[in-house]
Formats: structure tokens, sequence, C-alpha cells
């Protein structure tokens, strides 16, 4: 286990976006019994902050790697793809419309209270999101696209938020 | 010591010896020590037998400090010197505190942390808890026959960083080396989770005294995973009594109410909330100062009318830890009861209600907590023996964040995280030659900075002029497995290193502690003092010998100049530790370790390349099966 090495290689797995999230999950568990802090609670001051540094990397490899959006990005940064997240503009044009759509949807029904309504925007778009991170798995695993993995994992980032944002309405509204 | 002693398998080092190891539920009503015994965790008592130290402490005329039940006795006779509920104070400032108007103390308002006037001087939240643990370090060495290595101290899960920060530095200032920082929650679900081998998704509902939480935990073979936790640090039990008590005064018209009587009246009104689990109208009956009688009679059921609202509040956190979790109330296997106030009636069927099923209620509310930490600080300790072990990753429970422009919070932590967890953020000047730029870090999930809570604020200085937008300084935030923040700030560009650590704000400095600890030296004759440095050379000593031990293990990890400058630290560290003065033998192991953190981590990367060498094979396997 180096420190610098990427998250795919310190967990030893293929860099791939399917990844077996039991064996992640497993050699996750197996890494941090080796360094977590609770294994140095009673060592020297520099052991432990050696294994809390180590323990810090051991979580954020597995964070980069346990949900999709963070590794598909993951994916594209190690192999040098852009995925131009500051680039707004470079989405195609049908897809904004959609999105303006959706948001509009999610506004209504939060100044009306809709609950239902927004659990139901919730529930359609999950669906949306899974198709397409399956598409995305395809296009990573099988033909390696990386530009047009990059620009799935753009607009996925816009369905990310966009679901984000019915959650926090729906927070919103039971809050209330 | 571990990273630098790595034992080779069947290289048995010192012959096992049983470590003196507590775990502290610091509470808001009641504390309580615990430690294993002959493999069981058992709760200690005092010579009384009582388990339950009332969170009390009394500042006498006679210049005595009475902690537990005596100081509770008092309360009412002399409330400005008994202080209850201190946990409440811990890391607040006193525009933070609810029903500051009832409650009988002499706040004063200080920076940072509100203080307590008594007889006794004006006293720190964290020197009134102090004075508990104190209480609870005798009563835990005279039963086990020695001094204690470390003890585990439970808090909140909600508690920010500020309340982890204060309870930190009263275990300090009471001479406890702090094993760990354990979310209450958590410690329940390790005493539960042991006992019953549970395995699968369980939800910890911990009503006390003072706070409330809720941690919704995986449990699977050796791993306690938290998901998420939730809460409210300021509602518990108390806030109960507060609202029988504004009953009483509007059933009885009562006047404003002198010290005395509030204390008197809220001490009635738990009495009565108590009772009216299992009876279905309680008496009341007081004498207040004017000579005046109350005789009030409280039903069950305007109980709950009155505190219905308090039983709500307590379920939207719960909605929130599940979400956060991804799941459904329906997901959780079990909910754990912990804390005294879940024996309330209405909160067991309100828990109930919201999770679909009947409540685990039998375990005692009270001790779980002290047991699942006294079990932590067994194996914290080293006492268990390779294997029979477990991992326990816990979140934190509150984003932190920094301000930006138009005092708004940029998150940098999200809440729930797995700790130890680290973020960087990138920052850089607006304008030319600028050489100095304030960082300013809040807790808590509000989109605006004046709703969150402030932690620290800081200024980094000795930026090397650059023309604006040049200068790149990265800003580092650690949170340790205590859950704890540390912030760091290093300009990039330069070479010209500005780094600072920031304590929170709302911590007490070094020198506070270390005026605190004089001044109990010079009042209670305390040891303190010789004990860190007693406590020191032992560390010293240790690491001297662990690091002696490496060198002849592992020679070949250092190069000639590397290995010179370790023996120079090695020697200076050997001079120190003659001398009386703590600090520079602290110095001189910061020192060595300076000089031996990059053998130490080659030494770990050797021993984790071949332990994971081992589990290739196996991975291989399950490869082809599938
Ligand atoms: N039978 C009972 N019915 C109702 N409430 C009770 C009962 N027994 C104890 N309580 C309440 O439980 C609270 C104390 O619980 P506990 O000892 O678990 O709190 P704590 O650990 O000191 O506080 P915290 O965990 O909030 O810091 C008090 O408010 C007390 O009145
Ligand atoms: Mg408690």
């Amino acid at each position: 286990m180096d420190f610098n090495a990427d998250h795919f290689t310190l967990f030893g797995l293929p860099r791939v976006f399917n990844v077996d999230l039991g064996v992640l999950d497993a050699r996750f568990r197996e890494a941090q019994a080796q360094v977590h802090p609770d294994k140095f609670a009673d060592a020297s001051e520099a052991d432990r902050r050696l294994s809390m540094q180590w323990a810090t990397r051991v979580n954020e490899a597995y964070q980069a790697l346990k949900k999709p959006l963070p590794r598909a990005q993951y994916l594209l940064h190690l192999a040098g793809q852009d995925v131009g997240a500051e680039n707004n503009t470079a989405m195609p044009v049908d897809f904004l419309m959609e999105q303006m759509e959706w948001r509009e949807a999610v506004q209504e029904a939060r100044q009306a209270g809709q609950v239902d309504e927004l659990e139901d925007l919730h529930f359609r778009l999950r669906d949306q999101i899974a198709e397409r991170y399956a598409e995305l798995g395809t296009l990573f695993d099988q033909q390696a696209d990386y530009p047009a993995a990059a620009d799935l994992t753009r607009r996925l980032m816009f369905l990310e938020k966009l679901q984000h944002d019915i959650d926090e309405a729906l927070v919103a509204l039971e809050d209330q | 010591m571990a990273l630098l002693q790595i034992a080779e398998p069947g290289q048995s080092e010192l012959p096992h010896e049983h470590k003196l190891a507590v775990g502290i539920d610091l509470g808001t009503t009641n504390s309580l020590v615990a430690t294993v015994r002959s493999g069981m965790a058992v709760v200690l008592n005092d010579e009384d037998g009582r388990a339950l130290l009332p969170s009390v402490v009394r500042y006498t005329p006679e210049g005595e400090v009475v902690v537990g039940i005596e100081a509770q006795a008092e309360q009412a006779r002399d409330p400005k010197n008994t202080i209850v509920s201190v946990k409440r104070f811990m890391g607040r400032g006193l525009e933070d505190i609810g029903h500051v108007e009832s409650a009988p103390y002499d706040f004063q308002v200080a920076p940072g942390m509100v203080r307590l006037k008594t007889r006794a001087g004006v006293k720190s939240p964290v020197e009134v808890s102090a004075d508990i643990l104190k209480v609870l370090r005798t009563r835990a060495e005279a039963a086990l026959g020695g001094e204690l290595v470390g003890a585990v101290i439970t808090v909140p899960a909600y508690f920010d960083d500020a309340q982890r920060q204060a309870t930190k530095d009263a275990a300090r200032l009471a001479g406890l080396n702090v094993l760990r920082l354990l979310n209450e929650p958590t410690a329940a679900a390790i005493a539960y989770g042991l006992d019953n081998g549970s395995e699968g998704i369980y939800a910890v509902y911990d009503l006390g005294g003072g706070t409330f939480d809720i941690s919704i935990l995986r449990l699977s073979k050796g791993v306690f995973e938290v998901m998420s936790t939730g809460g409210d640090s300021a509602l518990g039990g108390d806030d109960f009594d507060q609202r029988i008590l504004c009953w009483i005064s509007e059933t009885a018209k009562l006047a404003p109410l002198a010290a005395m009587d509030a204390r008197l009246l809220l001490t009635k009104a738990r009495e009565a909330k108590e009772y009216l689990t299992g009876h279905n109208e309680a008496p009341i009956t007081a004498k207040l100062t004017s000579g005046e009688l109350v005789n009030l009679k409280l039903s069950a059921e305007v109980f709950n009318d009155i505190t219905q609202t308090l039983v709500a509040k307590t379920l939207q956190p719960c909605k929130k830890a599940l979400r956060d979790a991804g799941l459904r109330p329906t997901d959780v296997k079990g909910v754990v009861m912990v804390g005294g106030a879940t024996r309330i009636p209405a909160i067991q069927k309100a828990v109930g209600e919201f999770f679909r099923q009947e409540p685990l209620t039998n375990l005692d509310p009270d001790k779980v907590v002290a047991i699942g930490a006294a079990t932590q600080a067994n194996l914290l300790a080293g006492n268990r023996n390779p294997g029979d072990d477990w991992l326990l990753l816990d979140v934190i429970p509150l984003s932190l964040g920094l301000e930006t422009m138009g005092g708004l919070t940029e998150k940098v932590i999200p809440r729930n995280s797995t700790i130890p967890v680290a973020r960087a953020q990138e920052f850089t000047t607006f304008k030319d030659g600028q050489t100095a730029m304030a960082i300013h870090v809040v807790q808590g999930e509000r989109e605006l900075v004046s709703d969150c809570r402030s932690l620290a604020r800081f200024e980094l200085r000795g930026i090397p002029p650059m023309v604006a937008g040049a200068p790149r300084i990265r800003v580092t935030f650690q949170v340790d497995a205590d859950g704890l923040l540390s912030v760091t700030a290093r300009e990039q560009t330069s070479g010209v290193e500005a780094s600072v650590a920031v304590k929170p704000s709302y911590g007490l400095t070094d020198d506070e502690i270390t005026g605190m600890l004089q001044s109990s030296l010079e009042h209670a004759k305390d040891d303190a003092f010789r004990r860190a440095l007693q406590e020191a050379r032992v560390e010293a000593d240790r690491l001297l010998e662990a690091t002696e031990a490496a060198l002849k293990e592992d020679p070949h990890l250092l190069d000639a100049g590397e290995r010179a400058r370790v023996d120079v630290a090695l020697e200076k560290l050997r001079t120190v530790i003659q001398g009386e003065d703590r600090h520079a033998i602290n110095h001189g192991m910061d020192l060595l370790a300076l000089e031996t953190n990059e053998f130490a981590a080659r030494r770990m990367d050797q021993s984790i390349k071949r332990a994971l060498a081992g589990k290739r094979v196996d991975d291989v396997k399950i490869g082809e099966e599938e």
C-alpha cells in the first residue's frame, strides 16, 4: 500500500467504472483495520499522527470510489480527460431545456407544498440517473470512449445536482 | 508506538500485561465510570454501592469541592454555588444557552465560553466538569488499585467541535489521558452489538438529561459503521422539567421565581416527570421561600400535552438521519433506546410509531453508554488479543465550512463524513501585493455564516507580495478520530511557507489550561504537574525503546545521513529526560518523531505490503468463482 498510489491501486482493484462494491467494501475495511487510529491509541504522538494520515487517505479513496459520480470523475481525471465542469455552455440546448423544465416542476411543487409531487419527481429522476450510469459503465469499461464518458458525466453532474435540490425541497417542506 | 513497533508473528512483545483503562460517561444529569475486569465490562460503584454519580458540583464555604448526591441535596439551599447540568454550558457562550432566566447562576460573559461566578471563584464549565471527572478517576483508581493509563470519554454524537474540545480539556485538567472521545450512541451500539451479536442496520435513540442523539449504524462482523447521525445538543429530560415548571408557575399563578425556588420547583418537576412513568398522576407539593405553598396534581394527560412538541422535536432528526443514510424506517432492524428520558412512555410510543416497531428497551439505559466506553477503552489500551477486536468507523455530525464573500458559507467537509477526514481548498488574493488573508471557519448546515457556529478566525500572514490571483493558498481541514478539527494553511507557489494551526476559538488555549492546572495545583495540592512530567518521561522512554528496537530491526530502511540525524535526536532526548522540564522532553520527542517520521512511514508501508500480499491470493479465488 503506497500513500501516493491512485485509489484503485490502493485497494488492489482494477481501474474500471463497474467496480465490485462488495470487494471495495471488504478492501476498505481491511485497510482501515490496519491503519485506523484506534489501533494506535496508545502509541507515540508521531505514530498516532501517521496513522491518522493513513486512515484519512484510505477514507478519501473509499469516498472517491463508493459513489458512481465521483468514481466517474476520478476515472476521467486519471485518464487526463477534462470534465469541463465549469463550462455550462458546452451543453447541448435540448439537454439544457429539459433541465429547465425539471427545475420549473421542482420549483412549482415546492411552492405549492406538494410533497407527493416532489417524491414522484425524485423517483422518476432516480430511474433516469440509474439508466445513464449503466450507459456510462459501457462507455468506460467496454468502449474506453473517454470523451463520450466525459460528456455523459457532465450531464450526470446536472442530474445529481437536481436530485439534491429535490431532496432539499422535500426536507424544507417536511421541516415546516 | 505500534507503527514503530510492528511485531512479527511469533515474536511476542512484553508478557501480556493488563492496562488499567476506563470508560467514562460524562452525562448532563449523571456520570459513570466503567472498566473491563476479567473480560467483563462492569460499572464501578462508589463506597455506598451507587453506580450513578449525579453530575452536580458544589463549592462549599469551607473550600471543599463536593460532587454527586451530597451536592445535589444542597442545590436548592445553595443554588449559586451548586452547579447542575454543567454539560449544557460546555463550549457555549451565554447567548447559546436556553432558559438562562431560570438558571440560578451568576453568569459571566467570557470570550468563547460562559463562566460561572461561585464562592470558589469564577469557574469555567471545563473546570466544573473536571471536578466531576476527578471524582470518577479517584473512584476508578481506588477500585482498580493503580494509575489509569487512559480513559475513553463519551460525548453526544451531535456535539460540535467546541463542545468536544471543551470535554477533552476537562479530561486533561482532571489528569486523565484521553484515549478517545467516543460518541455516546456509538458506545451504546458497541455494548449492545457485542452483547447480542447483532448484524444489520440499527438505530440508537439516546435521550438523556440534556442532549438528544440519533445514530444509524451498520453492524457487521467486527465492524461498527456509523452511517449517519443527527440530534440536538440542547434537548433532553431537563426540557421536560422546564415545561412542568412553566405549567406549575402558570397553574399556581406564581410571581417570577427566586433562584432557590426555581431550583426547588425544578427538582419537584423532575420527580413528577419520573413518577409519571408508571403512574397516571403525580402530586407536586412545595413550600416556597415566601412561605407560599404549592400543591398541585399533574396528570399524565396534561404532561403529554405540554411536552408533545418536545417529543416531536426528536423525530425530525430521526427523519434526517435516515434520509442521510439513504434508508427508510422499515430498513432498521432494531431501535436501541438509551438515556433515562427514554423511559417516558410517550417517547417510547412515538419512537415505536416512527420506526414502525417496538423499540429495544431491554438494556439498562443508564449504564449502556459507560459499558460501551469501557469496552472500547479496553480495546484501545491494547488489552485485547489479536483477532478479538473490532473496527469502529464514526462520522462528524455537522458540516465544516469557510466564510466566503457576502457572509455565505462554503462547505468543505459535509456532515456524516467518516473520520478521520481531511479536505484541502485553494484560495488566492484579491489585491496586488496582498500579504495577509482572513480565514473564518464555521460549523453547521445553514447557508448564512451568521446561522452557523463560528469555530475559529485566523489571519494568514506572510504571503509573499504578488499580483492578485497569483498566490495559491492551500487551506487544509483535518478532523481526527476524536472528531476534532485542526486547520492549517500554506502558501504554495513561493516556497515560502506560512503555516498555522488553529484551535477553535471556543476551546481553551494551552496557556489557559496550564493556568488552571497551576491553580488547581496550588489550591488542592493536585499532582497534575508531577504527573505530566512523569507521563512525559514514560512516553519518552517508550519512544526511545521503540525507536531503538525499530532501528535494530530495519536498519536498511534508512540511509547514512538519515540515520545520523535520528541518532542525534535520540541522544538529545536521552539528555532532556534526566531533567525536570516537561516541555523540553516533549520537544525532544517531537524532534525525534520528526526525524523518524519517514522511517516509520516506510516501516508501515513494508508491513502493510506484507499483510495485503497474503490476502491477494484469496481474492484471486473469489474472482474466479464469480
Ligand atoms: N423513570 C423515568 N421517567 C422519566 N424520565 C426519567 C426517568 N428516569 C430518569 N429520567 C430522566 O432521564 C434524564 C437523565 O438521563 P441520563 O442519566 O441518561 O442522562 P445523562 O446521561 O446524564 O445526560 P446526557 O446524555 O444528555 O448528557 C433526566 O432528565 C431524568 O429525569
Ligand atoms: Mg447520557
